[in-house]
């Protein structure tokens, strides 16, 4: 047993140090690391950076504009990114549609989308939940139906997020009404956004963001080129989909760098108060979040071990979701006990564009500490609740 | 990064698991264990003969140079089957001890017999008032020509009453809670003036409590320097309580796989209890507090072997934490699922429950291990 890196993997995490030193934008680096959320240009600007790079897919096949890495090598990317504190990847062009159109697509939409997935030229959204079909998804009632060359959908998606931003989206729709199965009968479908009867509705959040949606298809006429793979197996498809990139699923290197500032936050003296560290019931949750994220590291070593020797991700794998989301959730609530009264101030246009000098009140997390917290109530909820996984894990591990 | 065992180490886990699943049967382990002896002394020789009471100990003192993973494979064994044989108390504890301090000539005669299984050791490091406190130690040792005199009292000795050898902890020189000052000698457990009060445990072990009155030891039988004993206790204990944690993971594997097995098979309201979902959630949250438990695990393994030391205390005390967090609530969920036979004498799962209850007090509890832990963060 040796949880060391070798010499050419520790040679690979100096290259990767080396882009982000010279790549990462400042500026973007500057709202990261103040609380001010990214706005869409960054994101994509971002994105191009990494495009240039070639290392904007490390999980696509090396045909198809992927790294070629090695699962440590990809782990490795994945822990700098986060110890720079780089904005995430927008995760619906490249882990989600992307990989189901090289996987069941046809070389026309491969060649058609993918490029412009990897050039972040085109912004995708999810079209996957409805009002009446959240955990229990297979109950979807959102129609595709045939005529001619086209597909004419009618229905209701939501929690579209950054559907406000995207020029595409897929969805998964009913193409035949009377099946056997639930499951049977739903197609994967791709439409383009400005097509006439989409409107996209904002749902604001509980934290005052606006960062998901409704999306309403009218009569809504697309191609029937646009449907992906075999017509009713969309399904199937949409699990692959979900079971995509199992290993960084815990996004581990994130809560660790979170961590790491919630405790230098904790040390210095807020606002010229005493260092909370000195404080018995903070330090003592600090040392179990502490704990908790050691575990989770190396449950997710454990995986990328695994995989790594070509072996499948162990029982421990399906562990990192629930585990993940929940201590994501407990750092979002330290920050939040230790902002004390200055998480109280609701300042919602500011919170989008962030505190300038004169109105800092403190780390630049801190202030938006409550704000984060209620926003990531979600991380248990999306994704297949964590209940949802729980009965996954009873079902395919268990064998209950 | 590799967390795969070499091909040495996996026969040694397979020859323990092998021992374990075919020949210590339930029982079995129960008479052993309300026995005098409270063990079995067959089984000891065995594990001698099968060269296990060797495996932490350098060749040339009749080891097998076995570290921390070695270590960890045997005991996570023993958990499984909740063995009796006082392998922690003889060869982690005073085996331990002996193999940190001794000269060579005190390791022919006090360690040899531990290692070849002919005698059995305890090491009286605890004292009523100390807690988890190994520093506090008030047993003195004072020179007396060429002996030292021995006068206090040690408390809850793992194998105390049974052993043939004793290493004790002793105050020479400083205060009550010094770090400094503090001697370890070795003694046979007759010899005159040692009182013992053997008794058996909750988790079906043996302790005792021993008093020193004027027990006068040969200025030989002190190991390593005088008053300068306070990294080897250190140690020792990080040692053996790497050791239990191993053990505690063993059990609550051990528990999971029961409780999953029982679950399957009760039926009540006409269909298996494990088809309710009430159920199933808990057993997957048992599950999940295993294989976290067993990560923390393999970080202080690897930890412990790195020779790393800041790193090692750290992790020893995460996993120490874990242990008794998540086994207790492993422990008393398995007795809960298993309905009113989890509260009987006769079910193994109750006997499984009460070690890991033991191991969470055992060379700290989880509120002296975390707070340690934020300490050294």
């Amino acid at each position: 047993m040796d949880v060391n890196f070798t010499a050419e993997e520790k040679a690979f995490r100096e290259e990767v140090r080396n882009f982000l030193e010279e790549k990462y934008p400042e500026d973007i680096a500057h709202k990261m690391n103040n609380g001010i959320e990214p706005d869409a240009e960054d994101f994509v600007r971002w994105q191009k950076i990494l495009f240039e790079q070639g290392w904007i897919a490390p999980n696509w096949p090396v045909e198809y504009g992927g790294t070629g890495w090695s699962p440590v090598q990809k782990y490795i990317f994945s822990m700098e990114m986060a110890r720079y504190n780089t904005p995430r990847l927008i995760p619906f062009g490249l882990s989600m549609v992307g990989p189901v159109i090289y996987t069941f697509g046809n070389d026309a939409q491969k060649e058609r989308f993918l490029p412009d997935i990897l050039e972040s030229n085109v912004w995708w959204c999810q079209g996957y939940s409805e009002p009446g079909a959240g955990s229990d998804l297979a109950s979807l009632k959102t129609r595709a139906d045939r005529d001619g060359d086209e597909f004419v959908i009618n229905g209701t998606k939501t929690w579209t997020t950054m559907g406000q931003h995207a020029d595409w989206i897929f969805l998964l729709a009913r193409t035949s009404q009377d099946t056997a199965r639930r499951q049977e009968g739903i197609s994967f479908i791709l439409c383009d956004m400005k097509t006439p009867g989409v409107t996209v509705k904002p749902i604001i959040t509980i934290e005052g963001g606006h960062e998901v949606n409704e999306v309403h298809f009218e009569d809504v006429r697309v191609p029937a080129e646009n449907l992906v793979g075999e017509e009713g197996k969309g399904w199937t498809y949409g699990k692959v989909l979900l079971q995509h990139e199992r290993t960084n699923i815990a996004d581990v290197a994130r809560s660790q760098y979170r961590l790491e500032r919630l405790k230098a936050l904790a040390r210095s003296g807020i606002r010229g108060g005493e260092p909370l560290i000195g404080d018995w019931s903070f330090r003592r949750k600090l040392a179990e979040a502490d704990i908790a994220l050691k575990a989770l590291e190396y449950t997710d070593l454990r995986t990328l071990a695994a995989v790594a020797v070509g072996k499948a991700p162990g029982p421990e794998s399906s562990i990192l979701k629930i585990r993940g989301t929940e201590l994501q959730q407990l750092i979002d609530t330290l920050f939040m006990e230790a902002a004390g009264y200055y998480a109280i101030p609701f300042v919602p246009d500011q919170y989008q564009v962030g505190f300038d000098e004169s109105h800092y009140v403190g780390e630049g997390a801190e202030t938006r500490s409550s704000l984060v917290y209620f926003n990531n109530r979600k991380a248990s909820i999306y994704g297949g609740s964590n209940e949802i996984q729980r009965n996954i894990v009873a079902k395919h591990v268990l064998g209950l | 990064m590799d967390f795969s065992i070499s091909e040495e180490q996996s026969l040694l886990q397979d020859s323990v698991a092998k021992f374990i699943d075919n020949d210590y049967g339930f029982e079995q382990r129960m008479k052993h264990s309300e026995s005098d002896l409270g063990y079995s002394a067959d089984n000891w020789r065995e594990f001698a003969e099968l060269g296990w009471t060797a495996v932490p100990f350098a060749e040339e003192d009749g080891g097998l140079d076995g570290g921390p993973v070695e270590l960890m494979l045997i005991m996570e064994q023993f958990g499984r089957g909740l063995v009796v044989e006082p392998y922690l108390a003889s060869i982690v504890l005073a085996g331990g001890a002996l193999r940190r301090s001794a000269s060579d000539e005190q390791k022919a005669e006090w360690l040899a017999p531990l290692i070849e299984g002919t005698k059995t050791g305890a090491f009286a490091y605890l004292e009523p008032q100390s807690r988890y406190g190994l520093s506090d130690v008030t047993l003195t040792a004072k020179r007396d020509g060429d002996e030292y005199v021995l006068n206090g009292r040690k408390g809850v000795v793992l194998n105390g009453a049974g052993a043939d050898v004793l290493v004790v902890s002793t105050r020479t020189a400083g205060d009550r809670k010094d770090e400094n000052g503090l001697s370890l000698f070795v003694l046979a457990a007759d010899t005159a003036g040692v009182q013992r009060r053997g008794y058996a445990t909750v988790d079906g072990q043996k302790g005792a409590e021993i008093v020193f009155d004027d027990v006068r030891v040969p200025a030989a039988q002190l190991l390593g320097d005088e008053g300068k004993a306070w990294p080897v206790i250190e140690s020792v204990i990080q040692e053996a309580t790497l050791a239990i944690c191993a053990e505690a993971v063993g059990i609550m594997e051990k528990l999971n796989h029961k409780t999953l097995e029982y679950t399957k098979s009760r039926v009540q309201f006409g269909v298996p209890i494990a088809a309710f979902q009430a159920l199933q959630h808990r057993m997957v949250e048992m599950f999940m507090l295993y294989e976290q438990t067993k990560s923390l695990l393999l970080w202080a393994v690897m930890a412990q072997e790195s020779g790393d030391a800041e790193e090692a205390r750290r992790a020893v005390s995460a996993i120490k934490y874990q242990v008794g967090t998540a086994g207790r609530q492993v422990g008393e969920e398995a007795v809960q699922l298993h309905g009113g036979m989890g509260v009987t004498w006769e079910l193994d799962v109750a006997h499984y429950f009460k070690r890991l209850t033991v191991i969470d007090t055992l060379f700290g509890n989880a509120d002296h291990h975390v707070e340690r832990y934020a300490g050294l963060m």
